[in-house]
């Protein structure tokens, strides 16, 4: 056990927290305005955005350091100040392209993407295609030097903002169904694309549905060859590992609610002295120590390339599920004002944040592979039990 | 930065692993309680043959040397094989207490001989976390009176007993005026009991400056052994019922096959798993974190008790109606999770504390 990062990363620290100190006027809000865009110009040049994605593609050039990346997050997060753009054509486009783009794609695709010139969609789910994705049926034909889309993707998160979409679509329907799958890219301004909102439980809009009819696309357009979009999909999945957690958020919602138990009252008596809601508390305030401390664990062995066994499998199901429950605990400190909800309406608490985040994590429990899913995984392939057998068609 | 076992910490949980491996764990303590034995000699003189007796004793009293957080390792192990043998009081508290508050003469006497396993000592600490019956035993002239519950390794040779006012004291177990009552409890495999103090000759433990911030340490390191147990003895559970649902068949199929059966075991990995994690976070907080020590060692507690007595139940069921006989034998992993969840605080008092040191209760 050595928790201490070292001297190197210690020294590492201090310049980002300088950097932080004598640029943080400058950094944005929310939104993807021309501030925003400036900010992340400046983090690409100090190294804090596209920090391993090498220079000729537009990225700072360094070589990985799991714990200098970890230690930009950690200071970021604690000065509130934006770390960057994200989005999808950041986070899984451009270590996609890296992995097995061309050297083209490269260098065409990444610069402009990470400079939040080029904005993405991910086109990946289907009506029919959700936690059986290989199932997906959008099709493209060749047709002389164009793909010709037909078909629907759901849950396409940011599509009404998209410049492009990354997108799977089946090209060889006689080959089984991983391998039948190509992997796209194209303009969403192309003429055959239809986007529909679809507002979801917190009245936010960052779904739609979009329907493709007749959508013509260069042939070159692909990543990977033909039948190979199922593998070029799952290429940066190996690099997923405990990315997902970040439990410092999780440690400032628990702080949050500490400090709305001391300050939120009922009969005039403040309910941090409730001994039933303490020990609510106490009892998330346990299990989020419990995966702070599995994180480090993940951390470390993503640092010293030690195996984690099944500490990283579980990471997804336990922290959704945890977030939803600690929110949960918010609302219900609140009373009846935890119910209320919507800008400006009166005595809302923490502009809404408990209830928002409480819908918002239940999304997340079922988004990116349900809990469901996850379960069969850890069971499956971390505790080494069988599949279920397949049913027996006709 | 290394969050995690060195070699040397993996290759002491695998010696023990292969000691008890082959001296039978669950055998052994089905003979334990067969014939109703206060302690284990075979299994003592192995623990003492790998230095386990002697873990955290320093070298100079005959011991290995070495922190809490190998003994939490250990305590895992022991849980895990459902060893019928002392060491949470014998082989950590004691020593820790005639390390912290006895005098140099008292550490020369005492703790070669725990070391070797020649000697075990009991520890009475429960009333320090909340005293039931009115219990408590008071100093008064080198002598104790009253009733101390709940003593951990109760078949001793001698006893590092807590008085109400946070005092130490060492009390030999054939002292006039102790009358000794070993208390039955679910767990056969390790001893408690009751002492009553009748105007008790004692030695006090009185070399530490503030001797009640010892208790405080010894019930923080208490609590972070009885999870490490949970641990070890929740794992082999979860072990047991995944190899169980892979053999067990109904309907044609092994039941591991059914997602219902399946999705039992993931619950019970992944909410335990994490608390591998805060175990060893809590044992290496005990001596290198102190400001975080007694905090985490109460989330330590509660939180792998809660979860320990989940998979205690769920693994249970699992096995179906063989779960509940004594044929399989589960039930001895069962009822140690059991008493590791009550002894030094259950889940509620152990929150509670955690809540009082960061001034959130009243």
């Amino acid at each position: 056990m050595e928790l201490s990062y070292g001297a190197e990363h210690e020294a590492f620290r201090r310049e980002v927290v300088e950097f932080l100190q004598t640029h943080r006027d400058q950094a944005p809000g929310s939104g993807r305005g021309a501030s925003a865009l400036a900010w992340q110009k400046l983090l690409i040049a100090h190294g804090y955005a596209g920090r391993t994605i090498p220079k000729e593609y537009g990225g700072y050039g360094a070589a990985p350091d799991i714990l200098k990346s970890r230690i930009i997050a950690e200071e970021f997060a604690k000065a509130q100040v934006s770390p960057g753009l994200g989005g999808q054509g950041i986070s899984m486009l451009i270590p996609t392209l890296l992995e097995v783009g061309s050297e083209e794609q490269k260098r065409d695709i990444i610069g402009p993407t990470l400079r939040g010139e080029r904005i993405w969609c991910q086109g990946y789910s289907e009506p029919g295609a959700g936690s059986d994705l290989a199932n997906l049926r959008t099709k493209a034909d060749l047709d002389g030097d164009e793909w010709v889309i037909n078909g629907q993707k759901i849950w396409t998160s940011t599509a009404h903002l998209a410049d492009w979409i990354f997108c799977l679509v089946r090209t060889e329907p006689d080959a089984p169904k991983h391998q039948g799958i190509s992997f796209l890219l194209f303009s969403m301004k192309s003429p055959g694309i239809e986007i529909r909102p679809l507002i979801d439980m917190t009245n936010g809009h960052s779904f739609n549905e979009v329907f493709f009819t007749d959508v013509r696309v260069p042939a070159g357009q692909i990543v990977g060859k033909r039948g190979e979009g199922w593998k070029v999909a799952n290429a940066i999945l190996k690099h997923e590992r405990g990315s997902l957690a970040d439990p410092n958020v999780m440690l400032s919602r628990l702080n949050g609610i500490k400090e709305l138990m001391r300050s939120e009252t009922i009969d005039g008596r403040r309910l941090i002295y409730s001994p039933v809601f303490r020990d609510r508390l106490m009892r998330v305030e346990g299990e989020v120590m419990a995966m702070r401390c599995n994180d480090l664990r993940l951390l470390s062995g993503a640092v010293n390339n030690a195996d984690v066994g099944i500490a990283g499998m579980i990471v997804k199901l336990q922290t959704t599920e945890l977030r939803h429950e600690l929110e949960r605990l918010a609302i219900d400190v609140m009373g009846e004002m935890g119910v209320l909800y919507g800008e400006g309406a009166p005595h809302l608490r923490g502009n809404g944040s408990w209830q928002w985040n409480y819908m918002f994590f239940l999304g997340l429990i079922i988004g990116g592979g349900t809990s469901q899913i996850q379960k069969n995984i850890i069971a499956e392939r971390g505790l080494g039990m069988p599949r279920e057998p397949k049913l027996a068609i006709g | 930065m290394e969050f995690g076992l060195s070699q040397e910490q993996t290759m002491l949980q695998d010696s023990l692993t292969r000691f008890l491996g082959d001296s039978g764990s669950l055998a052994r303590a089905r003979v334990f309680n067969a014939n109703n034995e206060g302690r284990a000699p075979d299994v003592l003189a192995g623990l003492a043959e790998l230095g386990v007796t002697g873990l955290i004793i320093p070298e100079e009293h005959g011991g290995v040397g070495l922190g809490l957080l190998d003994a939490a390792l250990v305590s895992e192990v022991l849980g895990r094989h459902v060893t019928p043998a002392p060491f949470i009081g014998s082989s950590v508290l004691a020593p820790l207490a005639l390390m912290r508050a006895g005098s140099a003469g008292q550490q020369a006497v005492w703790l070669p001989k725990l070391a070797s396993g020649a000697a075990v000592a009991g520890v009475a600490l429960s009333e320090a976390t909340g005293a039931r019956e009115n219990a408590g035993v008071t100093a008064s002239g080198g002598r104790l009176s009253g009733r101390a519950l709940f003593v951990i390794d109760f078949e001793a040779d001698v006893y590092v007993v807590a008085d109400k006012a946070g005092g130490l004291h060492l009390v030999a177990a054939d002292a006039k005026g102790l009358t000794r009552t070993r208390l039955p409890t679910i767990d056969t495999t390790r001893p408690v009991g009751e002492l009553n103090f009748d105007n008790v000759e004692a030695e006090p433990l009185a070399a530490a400056a503030d001797s009640a911030a010892v208790v405080r340490f010894l019930i923080d390191t208490g609590r972070v052994m009885y999870a490490a147990d949970t641990l070890g003895a929740a794992s082999a559970m979860i072990d047991q019922a995944v190899a169980y649902a892979k053999e067990r068949k109904q309907f044609e199929r092994a039941i591991a096959t059914f997602q219902a059966v399946k999705h039992m075991c993931a619950e019970m990995a992944a909410a335990l798993e994490p608390c591998r994690s805060l175990v060893w976070y809590a044992g290496h907080a005990l001596e290198s974190l102190p400001a975080e020590a007694s905090v985490t060692a109460c989330h330590a507690k509660a939180h792998t008790s809660e979860v320990g007595t989940r998979v205690a139940k769920t693994a249970t069921e699992v096995h179906g109606g063989m779960g509940f006989t004594d044929l399989v034998g589960l039930h001895y992993w069962f009822k140690r999770i059991g008493l590791n969840r009550q002894m030094l605080g259950g889940p509620e008092a152990v929150r509670e504390d955690a809540a009082r040191l960061q001034a959130l209760a009243a």
